[in-house]
């Protein structure tokens, strides 16, 4: 695979550097160094790398750590603050009072169009706007229709003029339909344009000189590299950019472009493309969008949840059942609870670097399972839990319809917890050998 | 002449019949890498760190993996070692040398050739991710191959996006091409066994499969592309007999991890590079070339229907290095 993972590497780092008391040019260099080449790989770039990593030594050298943390994880820290800090600190919500225009702009394949359909739905919804989506890519073949088909999908209207290619007469006009109509939020959707192609940006100048739109956002792909920022640039140069969406946020681009262009031009984020479905928008989360640029689980937040999470009692009684022999279902429930408590699956296997890449699919799967295996244990008697033995047909039928599920997935359960016996009675007679039930 | 010149010679051998219509389409892009080039190297009067970190600013800023430029200039500075060069105007020709020869070793394939069934219907199917261009690029192709006298069928394969199948058709017109078209979310293998029927009733040369986009992370969605891969080969021996994937030229380092899931669903025989009209580079074309060997065969230059040219590396890499700021 292309990338390492980061955080391994930073854990060996860490170790090198550990005991020392402060944080001095020497221990940090090879931090820094492994964290320089992390970001480029993550799309930030090179400058605001460069820019950053001086900045964030400047600020870690001499810095006494903390006493229950490691020089390494202290200037990890410090690192995900400071992307926090930049990824957006003020308010970043949308002005949208009263009668508002919103013009969407970016290059051709950002996502526009489907992100124009989904603010128009998200405001609908949470804030009560009657929106009118305004079709004005007059030179994609289809991208009107595109606009219209996504319109009747959310019961959104749509102003457009296949006849016209005068985008500023279709914006007018849409203006005044929405007046005259009542709408109070105009979508524009713009056709998709190079920065540096001058007739078609001055197009935009005079569309938003005509209608004014209170927000222009700039739709950036999050799979876009090293060029995002001058395409930023540009833009805002020549339209001023009130706010950046970025899209496709579901795929495994670590999205460093966000960080580009927030820093170099301080257009806020506002929101986040995270999938093909109407619904797939939300208000982007810096802290997030931080970690992913990492590319690295928090390892910090892990250790911190963990501890809170699993009562260390519990878990030595569990141990000593499971020696004993009398490992009951109820154990096993108490056993997986405790993991459900450190949060969903997905959250904690993105907590631990190193972690082999797990699809949406797989880890849905495993959360659905764990679920099931919790419902059919709560519909078993006390007795039941205990002997697992005593569950003929008749018995497994009433759990299954008690929890809703079929008898295949009682047996399932039942097998679960039989592998698991079966594999606690090994570890008792690799422990009674001397030898170490974890391996090695 | 530098090992670039002989080894170009060697691999090109032939003259590049495109070769004006490339600078010309590459104007923003390519220009003037020399003049830049030179321009560092005047600041500098010797070759130092600083001389490097500057090198690899450019390269970095094009795309190119971190990891890649990081090898490019540790040979590069070898080099320099090792023949005593102190002018920095002598690396430039070196650093050229050891990118073309990165992407050389790549693989053997130079080739531009599309791979053709020679007694048969030939299939083509182009994939990517989302919004790199897919659509547009089936059409410049279709009448690349429409010129050459090729009978070209489109089969509009994305049945998902909005709009889609409509802009794909409104291409075929405008190229008086045929076109089978999907039905609003049918079945994409479907669509495509209807228009490989079709195409073999019509007596066809060529069909060119449109699909979806699809970011690779999506199991269901690669998993239906892998269905529709084998559908082909069903119905026509050894199809598809070229897969592309596009490649938008803006693409991030994330375009690895786009080749090699794509690669695993369906195979890749090649790559369209789109949008090199821009100011992006593209260089991520390098990390995939070394990484599965997969060539890039044409570049997207505009969005009129003749803006698709055959790859030339040579033009190419000397586009690559033009990000040099002026300061």
């Amino acid at each position: 695979m292309a990338f390492e993972q980061l955080g391994d590497k930073l854990q060996a780092i860490i170790k090198k550097v550990k005991g020392q008391a402060k944080l001095t040019e020497q221990n940090m260099e090879e931090m820094l160094k492994e964290i320089r080449i992390s970001l480029l790989e993550a799309d930030v770039n090179y400058k605001v790398v460069k820019e950053f990593t001086s900045s964030v030594k400047e600020q870690a050298i001499g810095q006494n750590v903390l006493s229950t943390l490691s020089p390494g994880q202290m200037i990890l820290k410090i690192i995900k603050d400071e992307l926090v800090k930049l990824l957006g600190e003020e308010n970043d919500a949308l002005n949208i009072t009263g009668l508002t225009g919103i013009m969407m702009v970016g290059l051709q394949g950002s996502g526009k169009t489907t992100t124009s359909a989904k603010i128009a739905h998200l405001l609908r919804k949470k804030q009560n706007k009657k929106p009118l989506l305004v079709g004005l890519d007059v030179y994609r073949p289809a991208a009107i229709d595109q606009l219209i088909t996504l319109g009747k999908s959310i019961n959104v209207d749509v102003f457009y003029d296949k006849e016209s290619k005068d985008v500023v007469d279709i914006a007018n006009r849409a203006l005044a339909y929405a007046r005259e109509k009542g709408y109070d939020l105009i979508i524009y959707d713009t056709a998709g344009r190079l920065h540096i192609d001058e007739s078609l940006m001055q197009e935009l100048k005079d569309v938003s000189l005509a209608v004014k739109p209170k927000e222009v956002l700039l739709v950036v792909d999050a799979m876009s590299g090293q060029d995002s920022v001058n395409v930023a640039k540009e833009f805002n140069d020549k339209l001023r950019i009130t706010g950046l969406v970025m899209s496709k946020l579901d795929g495994d681009a670590r999205g460093g472009a966000a960080l580009s262009i927030k820093h170099l031009t301080g257009i806020p984020i506002k929101f986040s493309g995270i999938g093909e479905k109407i619904e797939d928008i939300e208000i982007f989360y810096p802290e997030r969008m931080a970690e992913r640029i990492l590319g690295m689980g928090d390892v910090l937040t892990l250790i911190e949840k963990a501890e809170e999470a699993i009562d260390e009692k519990e878990a030595k009684k569990t141990v000593n059942k499971m020696m004993s022999g009398t490992f009951t279902l109820d154990d096993m429930l108490v056993q997986m609870e405790q993991i459900n408590r450190l949060g969903s699956m997905k959250g904690i296997m993105r907590f631990i670097p190193g972690m082999p890449k797990v699809s949406d699919e797989q880890m849905e799967q495993a959360q659905l399972q764990l679920k099931k295996t919790k419902a059919v244990i709560s519909s078993m008697t006390k007795e039941e839990r205990i002997h697992p033995e005593i569950l003929k047909a008749s018995r497994k039928i009433r759990i299954a319809k008690g929890c809703g599920l079929q008898a295949s997935d009682v047996n399932r359960v039942i097998n679960q917890h039989e592998k698991m016996k079966e594999m606690m009675k090994q570890m008792k007679g690799m422990m009674k050998n001397g030898k170490n039930p974890f391996g090695a | 002449m530098g090992f670039f010149g002989k080894l170009k010679e060697k691999i090109f051998g032939k003259n590049n019949k495109q070769s004006d219509k490339y600078v010309a389409a590459l104007g923003k892009s390519r220009s003037n890498f020399a003049d830049k080039l030179n321009a560092l190297a005047a600041r500098y009067r010797k070759v130092d760190e600083d001389y490097f970190d500057e090198l690899e600013e450019i390269l970095v800023e094009a795309d190119i993996g971190v990891k890649i430029v990081m090898e490019i200039i540790e040979e590069t500075k070898k080099e320099v070692r090792l023949s005593n060069i102190s002018d920095p105007k002598e690396i430039n020709e070196t650093l050229v040398d050891k990118m073309f020869v990165y992407y050389a070793k790549g693989g053997d394939d130079m080739d531009t050739e599309i791979k053709l069934n020679k007694d048969g219907l030939s299939v083509i199917l182009v994939v990517g991710v989302n919004g790199v261009g897919k659509t547009t690029s089936i059409a410049k192709l279709a009448n690349l191959l429409k010129k050459e006298g090729k009978k070209v069928m489109l089969v509009a394969g994305d049945t998902f996006r909005a709009g889609a199948v409509e802009q794909l058709e409104i291409w075929a017109n405008r190229l008086d091409v045929p076109i089978i078209k999907g039905k609003e979310k049918e079945d994409p293998s479907s669509v495509y066994y209807r228009g490989v029927e079709e195409a073999k009733k019509q007596n066809m040369d060529i069909v060119i499969c449109d699909s979806a986009g699809r970011l690779q992370t999506k199991v269901n969605l690669m998993n239906e592309l892998a269905k529709m891969h084998r559908v082909l080969g069903k119905e026509v021996e050894g199809a598809p007999h070229e897969v592309m994937l596009v490649i938008d030229a803006t693409t991030g380092q994330n375009g690895v991890l786009q080749a090699s899931s794509f690669a695993k669903a369906t195979g890749i025989d090649s790559i369209i590079l789109t949008k090199m009209d821009g100011t992006s580079k593209g260089g991520i074309i390098l990390s995939i070339r070394e990484e599965l060997g997969i060539p890039v065969k044409y570049i997207g230059v505009g969005e009129k229907i003749d803006d698709l040219i055959e790859f030339d590396l040579e033009n190419y890499i000397y586009g690559l290095c033009s990000t040099m700021e002026e300061e």
